[in-house]
C-alpha cells in the first residue's frame, strides 16, 4: 500500500467513515451489469447451494437447490442459471461495428491490417466479493468439459444443453478478470476499496457488509460500529443480521436452520418414494423452506451489491476507462468468435504459448492502467509525485531553440519551477513526458540549475514547420504535469508465431494431441 | 524449549498449579492442536495468546464473556464431508493410502501388500492422550523395527503426538503416519478441498503444511531417541480429485515451514515467565468473574494484535477493539505499521502529517508531503464541474 492510502487509511479513522482514494470512476460500469450472488455448500467442492441473478435490482431470478448433492437438482441448477445468464451475454453477440485487426499474413509473413467486425458493447458480470470471481472460476471448470446428450449419446449422466456452453464462458470471464484494468467481471468489494479508503485493513475490507458499512454507514453512526454490526451482529436466534457475501454461508446459519431443513426434504422424499400414493404436498413444502432459508441468505449480499453499484455511478467515469472497456469487447468478440466457430472448451493447463502471452498481457495492461489512472486522476497522480515518477510545477521560461539540420525543427527549452522531487539522474537524458490534448509529448530532462529548478527539451507534437504550432508549447506561467512513465503501454519483445515455438516449449499447437476428455464420472460424486 | 534458567527460583507453587489457578480450578484444560500451534507459530509475538493457550483457557467462553464473541465455527457439511472423505481414504485397512504414499513417495521401494510385506495397522488405543502418546511412541519403534527386519510397511491412523510448547506439553494428533521399510516416517495429511487438475488453493496447501510441520517436530522428538528412523520433511498431501470423490495425493516439501514453525516455537516467551509476572488471583475462569475482571486480567497480559488475527484467534475482536481504543496503527494492518516507523498511533501520524517533528523523521515528513499532495489534489477535483448521475434505468419510479 502507497504512503497516500495509508494517509486515507488514517483520516478515515478519524472521520469515522471512509475517504476517497480516487476522484473518478476507475473502471467501466455497464448500462445494465448483471448481478449474480452464488452460494455454495460448505466443504463441497462445485456444488452449489443456491444463486440469485438478474439485471434488475427489484426482479431477481432466485436458484435454490433444495439438496445440493443430489446431481439431477445440480443439473437443474445448472441449466436454469445457464438460461439467465447466456441470456445476457448472447444479448450482445449480433450488435457489431467494422473494426481493423493487425495479422500475419500466412503466404507474405507481413503484418497486415484485416477488415473485422467489433461488438458494440460487452455483457458485464458482477459479483459481490473476490471469492464470487474465484466461484464463477470454479464453476466454469466444473461444467466446461461436460458432455450433452447430443454429443455423447452414451454418456450415462449427461449434462443439460447449454450448460457446458455456461462452463466455456465462465472460465472466459473468469480468466478476462485476471487481466489488469479489466471489466467484464468485477467484485463489489475490488470496485469500492480501489475508490475509497477505510478506516480497517485490507482484509476486514472483504467483508462487503463493513465496507458499505464504512463507505455509507447509516444516519448518526460511524462507519466502525457500521462495519462491525455487518460483521458480528446477530439476531436472538444467533443468525447473522448480514450473512456473508458468500459463496460460503455461516456456520452457525448452516448448523441450526439448513442442515434440519435439508434433512425435512430428504424425509418427505423419502416418505413419498415408500408410501402409498403420490401426494407430494410435504416434499414441495419442504423444498420452500429450503429455498426461504437460502433467500434469506442471498438477499441483503444483492441488494449491498447494487448499492456498491450505485456508490460507483456517482462517481464521475475516468476518460480512458472508456479505451480500456474497447479492449473487453475485443475479449468478448473473440470468444464469441471461438464458441461459434465450434473451437473445443479451454483446455486443463494452458499450454506454454498462451501462457506466455497471457502473462506478457497482463503485464502489458498493469503498465497501461497504472499510467491511465494517473493521467485520469489528479488523486492516483499525487501518489506518482510522492514516489518521484513524477512532478508538477509551474513553466517560468520557455527559450526557442532549433535542431541544426537542413531544416531545423523546433527544440526549445522549458523551464520549470516544482515542488516535487522527480527521480531524474542529475547528468541529464531521462525522459519526461506530458499529455497535450490526450496526447502524449515526450521532452528530455536537459538539467537542475542551482535553484532546484528543471530545464526540459521539448522533442515533438510541435509540427513540421520552423515555428511550431499554437499551443503545442507551453507558455510561462502555466501549470503542467510532467510523468517519467510513458503513457501508453508497449508491450514487452513479440513472441514467436504459434508454428515456431520451439520444443522446449511444447512445440507447435496441436502436437500435445489430444482433444480434453471429459472429468470421470463416478456413480456417486459426492461423500 | 529454551536455555534460559527458570525465571524465578523461588514460585511459591508449581507451574501446573498456578496455570490451574489462572484458567480456574474446576475448568478442565483445553488442549492445544496443532491448528492452534500453527496460528500461534503466526503470531509469536503474542503473550496473551501464549499465555490462555499454554494454560488451557477456553477463548471462545472467555471471547463470550467479554462481549466480542468469535464467529468461528464449522459448517457440519463440511465435517461430515471432510470424516466421510477421510474414512473412505483409509478404508479397507488402508490400502488406498498406502498406495498413494508408495506411488507419491517412495515409488523404487517394494510396494505395500505384495507378498511376503502385508502392512501393518496397529491398534493405537488408550486411556488418556499421555497414554495414548506412549502408546504411539511404543508403535512407532515397533513399525521400524518390523520395517527393518521384515520389510513391512506400517500405518498409524490417528496416533498420538506429544511436542512440549513454551514450558506446556500438547498433544497432537495427526491423520495418518505411515512408517515405511526403510524407517522413515512419512505424515499424512487427509483434507476434503478439492485438487483441480492437479492444483489446489494455495491458502489452504499452507495452512496445512503449516500444520504438517508441527507435526513433523513432534515426530522428530519421539525420532531422536531411535536409532534407523528418520522423519521425512516432505508429507502427503491427500485430497478428492476434481470435482469426485476419488482420493488423490501429492508431495508437499514442508522443510521451509518447519523451520518457521521451530524457530517460532522456540521464540515463543515462555509461559512460565508470561504467568509469574502477572498478579496473584488473577483468573480468567468466565463462571466466576464478571466481565469487568476479566477484561482486566486479559489487559494484564500483552497482545499483539494484527488484522490476521481475525481468522485463528477467538479473543481478536476484543484485542481489536483495544487496539482501536488505544489509535495503534497496526489495528490498519502490519504493513502500515511497518510503513508509519516510529508513528505508531493514527494521531501521532496524523499530526505529523499535519506537520510535526517533520525535521527530525523522515517518514514524518513523507506523510506531510503526501498530505499536502493529497489536499491539492482533492481540491483540484472539488473545482472541477460536478458530475451528474445518470438516470437510474432500473427504477421505476
Amino acid at each position: 500500500m502507497s504512503l497516500l492510502s495509508t494517509l486515507a487509511r488514517l483520516e478515515a479513522v478519524r472521520a469515522g467513515r471512509a475517504q476517497p482514494l480516487a476522484t473518478v470512476r476507475h473502471r467501466h460500469l455497464s448500462e445494465h451489469p448483471m448481478v449474480l450472488v452464488p452460494l455454495t455448500t460448505a466443504g463441497e467442492a462445485g456444488a452449489p447451494l443456491g444463486a440469485m441473478v438478474g439485471t434488475d435490482r427489484h426482479a431477481p431470478q432466485i436458484f435454490v437447490i433444495p439438496q445440493p448433492r443430489d446431481r439431477d437438482r445440480r443439473w437443474a441448477f445448472l441449466a436454469d442459471l445457464a438460461v439467465q445468464v447466456l441470456a445476457h451475454i448472447d444479448a450482445y453477440a449480433d450488435a457489431v461495428e467494422p473494426a481493423e485487426r493487425s495479422e500475419t499474413d500466412p503466404e507474405t509473413g507481413k503484418r497486415v491490417k484485416v477488415e473485422t467486425e467489433l461488438c458494440v458493447d460487452a455483457p458485464q458480470l458482477i459479483v459481490p466479493s473476490r471469492a464470487g470471481i474465484e466461484y464463477v472460476r470454479l464453476l466454469g471448470r466444473s461444467m466446461r468439459f461436460r458432455r450433452t446428450a447430443e454429443e455423447d449419446p452414451d454418456n450415462p449422466y449427461p449434462a443439460p444443453s447449454q450448460v457446458p456452453m455456461l462452463g466455456r464462458w465462465f472460465t472466459h470471464l473468469a480468466e478476462r478478470s485476471r487481466v489488469p484494468g479489466s471489466s467484464m467481471l468485477l467484485s463489489a468489494t475490488d470496485l469500492l476499496s480501489r475508490h475509497w479508503a477505510t478506516g480497517q485493513s485490507n482484509l476486514e475490507d472483504q467483508h462487503l457488509g463493513a465496507l458499505l458499512g464504512w463507505i455509507d454507514p447509516p444516519e448518526g453512526h460511524c462507519g466502525a460500529a457500521a462495519a462491525l454490526r455487518a460483521e458480528l451482529g446477530r439476531d436472538k436466534d444467533g443468525q447473522l443480521l448480514c450473512p456473508p457475501a458468500g459463496p460460503a454461508t455461516d456456520p452457525a446459519f448452516d448448523n441450526k436452520l439448513l442442515a434440519p431443513a435439508i434433512a425435512r426434504y430428504d424425509a418427505a422424499r423419502a416418505a413419498l418414494a415408500a408410501g402409498p400414493g403420490d401426494d407430494d404436498r410435504h416434499v414441495r413444502s419442504a423444498e420452500q423452506e429450503v429455498h426461504r432459508l437460502v433467500a434469506s441468505q442471498l438477499s441483503n449480499t444483492w441488494w449491498n451489491t447494487w448499492e456498491a453499484i450505485d456508490l460507483l455511478r456517482a462517481l464521475p467515469p475516468g476518460e480512458r476507462a472508456e479505451e480500456r472497456w474497447t479492449r473487453d469487447r475485443w475479449s468478448y468478440t473473440g470468444h464469441r468468435d471461438r464458441v461459434r466457430a465450434g473451437e473445443p472448451p479451454q483446455p486443463r493447463r494452458d499450454d506454454a504459448v498462451t501462457a506466455a502471452q497471457k502473462l506478457a498481457t497482463r503485464e502489458t495492461e498493469q503498465v497501461r492502467l497504472d499510467a491511465q489512472e494517473a493521467l485520469d486522476d489528479p488523486l492516483v497522480m499525487a501518489g506518482r509525485r510522492l514516489a518521484g515518477e513524477a512532478f508538477a510545477g509551474e513553466v517560468t521560461e520557455v527559450v526557442m531553440e532549433w535542431t541544426e539540420s537542413k531544416r531545423p525543427s523546433p527544440r526549445p527549452l522549458v523551464t520549470v519551477v516544482t515542488e516535487d522531487r522527480p527521480q531524474l539522474a542529475d547528468e541529464g537524458g531521462g525522459k519526461v513526458f506530458r499529455s497535450l490534448d490526450g496526447r502524449p509529448q515526450s521532452a528530455q530532462f536537459v538539467r537542475f540549475e542551482e535553484d532546484g529548478r528543471l530545464v526540459l527539451r521539448l522533442l515533438d507534437k510541435m509540427g513540421r514547420g520552423r515555428d511550431p504550432e499554437p499551443g503545442s508549447v507551453p507558455e510561462k506561467g502555466d501549470r503542467l504535469c510532467w510523468t517519467l512513465f510513458e503513457h501508453d503501454a508497449r508491450g514487452g519483445p513479440k513472441l514467436p508465431e504459434p508454428e515456431q515455438t520451439p520444443w522446449t516449449h511444447g512445440g507447435p499447437p496441436g502436437s500435445a494431441g489430444a482433444l480434453p476428455l471429459p472429468d470421470s464420472v463416478t456413480d456417486e460424486d459426492l461423500l | 524449549m529454551s536455555s534460559y534458567p527458570p525465571a524465578s527460583p523461588a514460585q511459591p507453587t508449581t507451574l501446573r498449579q498456578r496455570l490451574a489457578g489462572l484458567r480456574g480450578p474446576a475448568v478442565p484444560p483445553r488442549p492445544l492442536d496443532a491448528r492452534a500451534l500453527a496460528a500461534l507459530a503466526a503470531n509469536p509475538g503474542c503473550g496473551r495468546r501464549a499465555l490462555l493457550d499454554g494454560a488451557g483457557v477456553d477463548k471462545t467462553a472467555l471471547a463470550t464473556a467479554l462481549g466480542s464473541p468469535a464467529s468461528f465455527g464449522q459448517s457440519q457439511f463440511a465435517i461430515v464431508r471432510g470424516n466421510s472423505f477421510e474414512a473412505k481414504v483409509k478404508g479397507d485397512g488402508g490400502a488406498e493410502l498406502l498406495r498413494l504414499v508408495h506411488a507419491h513417495l517412495a515409488p523404487a521401494a517394494e510396494p505395500p501388500g505384495s507378498p511376503g510385506s502385508g502392512a501393518l495397522v496397529p491398534d493405537l488405543t488408550a486411556a488418556g492422550p499421555e497414554g495414548r502418546a506412549a502408546r504411539t511412541a511404543l508403535a512407532l519403534r515397533e513399525a521400524t523395527a518390523a520395517g527393518r527386519d521384515t520389510g513391512a510397511w506400517t500405518l498409524l491412523d490417528h496416533p498420538m503426538l506429544a511436542l512440549e510448547v513454551a514450558g506446556s506439553p500438547a498433544y497432537l494428533e495427526p491423520d495418518a503416519v505411515v512408517v515405511h521399510p526403510d524407517g522413515r516416517w512419512t505424515v499424512v495429511e487427509i483434507k476434503s478441498f478439492p485438487m483441480i487438475d492437479g492444483a489446489a488453493d494455495a491458502a489452504k496447501v499452507g495452512a496445512a503444511a503449516r500444520q504438517a510441520a508441527v507435526y513433523v517436530l513432534a515426530l522428530e522428538k519421539t525420532a531422536e531417541k531411535l536409532p534407523g528412523a528418520e522423519v521425512a520433511h516432505t508429507v502427503l498431501l491427500v485430497c478428492p480429485k476434481d470435482f469426485s470423490n476419488l482420493p488423490t495425493a501429492s508431495a508437499v516439501d514442508i522443510r521451509r515451514e518447519r523451520s518457521v514453525t521451530r524457530r517460532q516455537l522456540d521464540r515463543l516467551t515462555r509461559v512460565e515467565e508470561l504467568a509469574a509476572a502477572l498478579p496473584e488471583g488473577l483468573c480468567f475462569d468466565p463462571e466466576t468473574r464478571t466481565a469487568e475482571e476479566l477484561a482486566l486480567a486479559v489487559s494484564a497480559v500483552d497482545a499483539a494484535y494484527a488484522p490476521e488475527c481475525l481468522a485463528a484467534c477467538e479473543l481478536a475482536f476484543h484485542c481489536r477493539d483495544r487496539a482501536r481504543a488505544a489509535d495503534h496503527v497496526t489495528a490498519l494492518g502490519r504493513s502500515v505499521r511497518g510503513e508509519l516507523g516510529a508513528l505508531t498511533t493514527v494521531e501521532a501520524a496524523l499530526a505529523a502529517a499535519a506537520g510535526a517533528g517533520c525535521a527530525e523523521d523522515p517518514t514524518a515528513a513523507a506523510l506531510h508531503r503526501a498530505a499536502r499532495l493529497r489536499a491539492e489534489a482533492l481540491d483540484a477535483a472539488a473545482a472541477r464541474p460536478p458530475h451528474h448521475l445518470p438516470e437510474n434505468p432500473a427504477c421505476p419510479c
